[in-house]
């Protein structure tokens, strides 16, 4: 059974996001790019106060045996990246949906998180890969 | 391990199994305006015997010329040792192998290769090398725009004292890339940066300082004011630097409060022969927080199953072969033999060793400056510190007065004013330390007759013979 939380929105890349209100999000790669991907050992994050584009390239992970680029699935500027998994990159691993978050952004618009996919929509991306 | 190419049945056998009737075939979408049908202008094959003398006859041409041309590359006693370890069957191969980790004796000695070239830069992390210096630098100045995150500028500071020939590869690499690369006049007087150059960039968004230790001129730059300058203004910096002369300077990783970010060179001086230009090899090292931008391969020592050591090649995920067009760089091989070769001339000479070599060729070369400032009209164009190279005035044009040397059979230096016409009659020399006393006064006598020749003003009453 694949791990989907039902109250996160998706990307077709394998980017999830959560809604925190007030136009605030948190993002992450989704349990299922992280089971591709393997062990992690490098996270590259973007900087705070950085401009993210939604499809454009953002973040790079890294595991033994490929580097990954990570793509914003919004638009917005970065207020917050998770600092501690420059020590840790392994969260992604163990906890992809927590302690595994990598960036947040401040939304430009707050109705472009209609857009994204819901879980039910992102199983089926998984099912079709 | 043997590569043995296809056998003729085999090449037939997998024709057939496709439905090929002949290796052309396979190629027969290539227009035929670009196949090169006919190899006329390759002659005929030799024997053995026939080779042996063409390429004996050839040698001869090549004089022994006494030569005092620095430049960037620098004639230095090679221990004999070195090329005939080099050369062993097991070492002699000039790429990092590709099935690397059943090469071990290759990674191990790439690997110490890596720590001693980190030990004379004071640095974290060194990679396995690259083609030369040149283009190790353009891949320092791609690797710190990376790097520099905090913006997306892609300027570049590059003094004017900088290797011209290393100007001009970067530019060549650099410049269909987005990257900016800024000219940073030299002091009229010192030859070297100084706080004036910098002034106009306070405060603008630059991604890297180069900064060329000893600089084209052999003049020392002021690398820790440089660098606390860089870091001050978020600017990353990029030492060029001559390996040999580490032995005796502060290293890169030393410089100012917190050392540079990258350094790179030429690693020619270490055991490599003149060779008419190369092969040569480049170096590249930095610090830890920038090594997933360092292009080209590194090898890492690790555990096996059985908790003995091993080397492996290590961060490959940033490479080509699994980063595709993301890759850091798109250097897929090295300098294999050459930095063999480096690695047992560092080995062989020690820390000690190396400095020695250094201190002799800073020693020889003062001297032969001391002796050729004799020479009425010749005089250093600098007046700062140098490590083993000066940037002479001659009362003469430079071109000619090289012409007559040669004639002696010496290599007089290199000609500056092509690249540096606003020095005038510049030349640049060194004596490193396979130059003897001999030599030096032999090249002093030299130039001096010819200087003489062509600035004594004429005696009014012709000699009568």
């Amino acid at each position: 059974m694949k791990n989907i939380p039902v109250e996160l929105k998706y990307s077709k890349s394998h980017e999830w996001v959560r809604d925190e209100g007030g136009g605030l999000v948190t993002i992450g790669i989704t349990d299922h790019a992280q089971e591709l991907l393997g062990d992690l050992v490098f996270v590259e994050l973007p900087e705070p106060g950085e401009r993210v584009e939604a499809g454009g390239e953002c973040a790079v992970v890294e595991s033994v045996k490929a580097a990954s680029d990570v793509y914003s699935p919004v638009s917005g500027e970065v207020v917050a990246v998770n600092t501690e998994l420059a020590d840790a990159p392994e969260m992604i691993n163990t906890d992809a949906y927590g302690d595994g978050w990598m960036f947040k952004v401040q939304l430009d618009d707050v109705e472009e998180l209609e857009s994204l996919l819901d879980a039910d929509d992102y199983e089926d991306v998984i099912a079709s890969d | 391990m043997p590569f043995t190419p296809h056998t003729g049945d085999e090449i037939r056998a997998m024709l057939a199994r496709i439905g090929v009737a002949k290796l052309d075939d396979l190629f027969a979408e290539i227009p035929p305006e670009l196949l090169c049908l006919s190899l006329d202008p390759i002659p005929p094959a030799l024997t053995e015997l026939e080779i042996t003398q063409l390429m004996t006859a050839r040698a001869q041409e090549d004089g022994r010329a006494l030569g005092f041309i620095g430049a960037g590359a620098y004639e230095h006693h090679i221990p004999a040792a070195v090329w005939q370890i080099a050369t062993r069957g097991e070492f002699y191969s000039s790429y990092t192998p590709y099935q690397a980790e059943a090469s071990q004796g290759t990674l191990q000695l790439l690997y110490e290769y890596q720590s001693m070239m980190t030990a004379l830069m004071a640095m974290d992390v060194a990679n396995a090398s690259l083609y030369d210096g040149a283009s190790a630098l353009a891949e320092a100045i791609l690797m710190a725009i990376r790097s520099h995150r905090r913006s997306r500028s892609k300027a570049v500071l590059l003094p004017r004292a900088l290797h011209p020939v290393y100007r001009a590869v970067a530019r060549s690499i650099t410049r269909n890339q987005g990257v900016e690369l800024i000219e940073l006049p030299f002091d009229p007087q010192g030859g070297q940066l100084t706080p004036a150059a910098l002034a106009p960039y306070e405060g603008q968004d630059i991604a890297a300082l180069v900064i060329a230790q000893p600089n084209f001129f052999g003049v020392m730059e002021e690398v820790d004011f440089l660098t606390d300058w860089a870091h001050r203004h978020q600017t990353l910096v990029i030492g060029v630097v001559n390996p040999l002369a580490m032995a005796m300077l502060s290293p890169p990783g030393d410089w100012g409060e917190q050392g540079a970010d990258i350094c790179c060179g030429e690693g020619q001086p270490l055991g490599i022969p003149l060779s008419s230009g190369g092969p040569y090899f480049g170096f590249m090292c930095c610090r830890e927080e920038h090594m997933r931008q360092l292009p080209g391969r590194i090898v890492g020592r690790t555990l096996d199953l059985d908790g003995k050591p091993g080397y492996t090649l290590t961060l490959q995920a940033r490479e080509q072969h699994i980063r595709r067009s993301k890759a850091t760089s798109n250097i897929c091989t090295n300098q294999g033999l050459m930095v063999t070769a480096a690695t047992i001339y560092l080995s062989l000479l020690g820390a000690e060793g190396l400095e020695r070599v250094a201190e002799r060729c800073h020693a020889n070369t003062r001297e032969l400056v001391t002796k050729l400032s004799r020479i009425p009209g010749v005089t250093p164009l600098f007046d700062r510190p140098v490590f083993h190279e000066q940037a002479l005035r001659l009362p003469a044009p430079v071109k000619e007065v090289l012409r007559s040397l040669a004639a002696h059979n010496i290599l007089g230096g290199y000609d500056l004013s092509g690249d540096y016409p606003e020095l005038g009659q510049g030349l640049l020399v060194c004596a490193t330390e396979v130059r003897t006393r001999q030599d030096l006064d032999n090249y002093a006598a030299k130039l001096a007759r010819i200087i003489a020749a062509r600035t004594e003003a004429k005696c009014p009453v012709q000699p009568k013979f």
